[in-house]
């Protein structure tokens, strides 16, 4: 459940000052076409009026089994600290320019190796399954962690609604990407869409999650709403944010930091201190907030979960 | 033109120019007290003393092509304290990385050192600027003797090189702000190349000897 709404129009029902930005970029960006959706999407709003899914919108969460017992991570460095190629490469400004991005009107279109492929609106993303509240670590190639109350639910409740055919090896995933409203991506040294990839039952296992919502509420922009992935045992990058589309499929998909450096970045990037990136160690990482550094766990620290999903795999070589 | 020489050979010329460049530090220290580091402080002012090392370092190296283009010799006298302020600024931001990196752990800083080439790269730059910084004195420019103590505060040109290249190699893909600052330290070494080959090709006029008498 989105929104609770009274019968009147209360403060709440004002709309808040990103939403009406995010119209008018949504507009600028995809000319007359934006623009009829838009009517339509006022249309649409006038008879029900929880269609649009915004950043800052509660959340209602029932608790779940896969929370660890940590210190959580204050929300304004969560939201202030992050990547978000596409917007702009320093992460300080990444919040500044969060509103460009268009979060109404959201659909993810799951394709590809499927009985049933079909595209879900972010309503019924939101509704799909009861929203859990998960606390998890998170950990970024870059020696830096969090830990963030994410929500969502696992990525296999909507997988086992479309179907997979025994085709399926692989789940691709990729992220919302216009060049007009990100214009500082041309000077990433990315290229675009971004895109990412699992292994079918790195997919299936239940830590994988599909999130829509952090801190009570839903994921601010630059953390890429309206929903993203979150797998805590891999490297933040693997984490794919706004996506638009999930394709099942046979063979292994491309993945970003992987063709943009093929041996810095693997395919599986499962965080590991036993195997450095080639140019600085893993062994530790930083909490933000904190000055000195920690130890990196195996899986970051979800080795009795998934440490199964590799048995028997040489883990430097598929890094 | 004479009145800002006459400001550039002005004592308060050197104050103004030391107050300017401790700007940075005192910027430092003010979102220091106000818990204004961004969300992860360490990295914060390991960037930013980084990023000012860089900048002094051009800074630096802009004095003598300055001095001659605009034919104002008085810029020689800041050419010290800008030096010795990216020697600072190297400091902290050497400390900012043995401290909260390494725990003040000498035998596994030495390791890091040797083991990833961005470290060892940037380790090597502030090694080489601590002779410069110890040899900056005028007792040491009389106890080198000019020529030598020249030659050696040419390895600043090294120093410079191997700054941009510890930053491009610690970047993961936005390599826009390593080139910049490589393009600037490009276009300095380039001119000094240009006016030395110059030099060569033009040796019989009579170079009237810039060397102090010591």
């Amino acid at each position: 459940m989105l929104t609770k709404r009274s019968p009147e129009l209360g403060h709440t029902d004002v709309t808040p000052r990103d939403v009406y930005f995010h119209r008018r970029n949504f507009l600028r960006g995809l000319g007359f076409a934006g623009a009829a959706a838009i009517l339509g999407e006022r249309f649409a709003s006038l008879l029900s009026p929880s269609t649009t899914v915004f950043a800052g919108t509660k959340l209602t969460t029932v608790k779940s089994n896969y929370t660890v017992n940590e210190k959580i991570t204050p929300e304004d460095d969560v939201t202030h600290y992050n990547n978000f190629y596409e917007l702009v490469t320093d992460k300080g400004d990444r919040a500044k320019n969060a509103q460009k991005l268009p979060t109404t009107l959201w659909t993810v279109s799951v394709e590809g190796e499927v009985k049933t492929p079909r595209k879900f609106s972010i309503d019924e993303i939101l509704e799909l399954v009861p929203l859990e509240e998960r606390i998890y670590r998170h950990r970024c190639v870059e020696r830096w962690s969090i830990v963030v109350p994410w929500i969502g639910y696992s990525l296999s409740a909507l997988l086992k609604l479309v179907e997979p055919t025994p085709k399926a090896k692989y789940v691709a995933f990729q992220s919302f990407y216009d060049l007009k409203q990100m214009p500082h991506s041309k000077y990433t040294g990315l290229d675009y869409p971004y895109v990412e990839g699992l292994r079918l039952d790195e997919a299936m296992h239940p830590l994988a999650l599909l999130c829509v919502g952090m801190y009570g509420e839903t994921l601010p922009n630059q953390d890429g709403a309206p929903v993203r992935m979150v797998i805590p045992w891999k490297y933040g990058y693997k984490s794919i944010k706004s996506i638009v589309k999930i394709r099942l499929q046979s063979s292994e998909p491309p993945t970003s930091w992987n063709r943009q450096s093929p041996n810095e970045y693997g395919f599986y990037s499962n965080v590991n201190p036993n195997v450095d990136h080639p140019r600085w160690s893993q062994a530790t990482e930083r909490r933000l907030g904190e000055i000195f550094m920690h130890k990196t766990l195996m899986f970051n620290g979800y080795a009795d979960q998934v440490a199964s999903l590799y048995s028997g795999m040489d883990l430097k070589k598929f890094h | 033109m004479l009145l800002v020489r006459k400001i550039l050979a002005s004592k308060w010329a050197k104050v103004f120019v030391f107050l300017l460049s401790s700007i940075p530090l005192l910027l430092l220290v003010w979102r220091g007290f106000r818990g204004d580091l961004t969300a992860n402080p360490v990295e914060f002012l390991q960037h930013q003393t980084g990023d000012w090392t860089l900048r002094f370092l051009v800074f630096t190296l802009c004095v003598t092509p300055f001095r001659k283009i605009l034919k104002l010799p008085e810029l020689i006298r800041f050419r010290r304290m800008l030096g010795l302020f990216a020697f600072f600024y190297v400091c902290l931001h050497f400390l900012s990385y043995l401290g909260p990196d390494q725990s003040f752990h000498l035998a596994g800083m030495l390791k890091d050192v040797a083991k990833r080439p961005f470290v060892t790269v940037g380790f090597a730059a502030f090694v080489l600027l601590i002779p410069l910084a110890i040899t900056s004195t005028a007792g040491w420019i009389r106890r080198l003797g000019g020529k030598r103590w020249v030659a050696l505060h040419r390895s600043i040109y090294i120093c410079a090189i191997l700054g941009v290249i510890h930053y491009y190699w610690l970047v993961k893909s936005d390599v826009r702000k390593p080139l910049f600052y490589g393009l600037l330290v490009g276009i300095l070494l380039a001119w000094r190349l240009a006016t030395w080959f110059g030099n060569r090709k033009a040796p019989a006029v009579a170079h009237p000897a810039p060397v102090r008498s010591s």
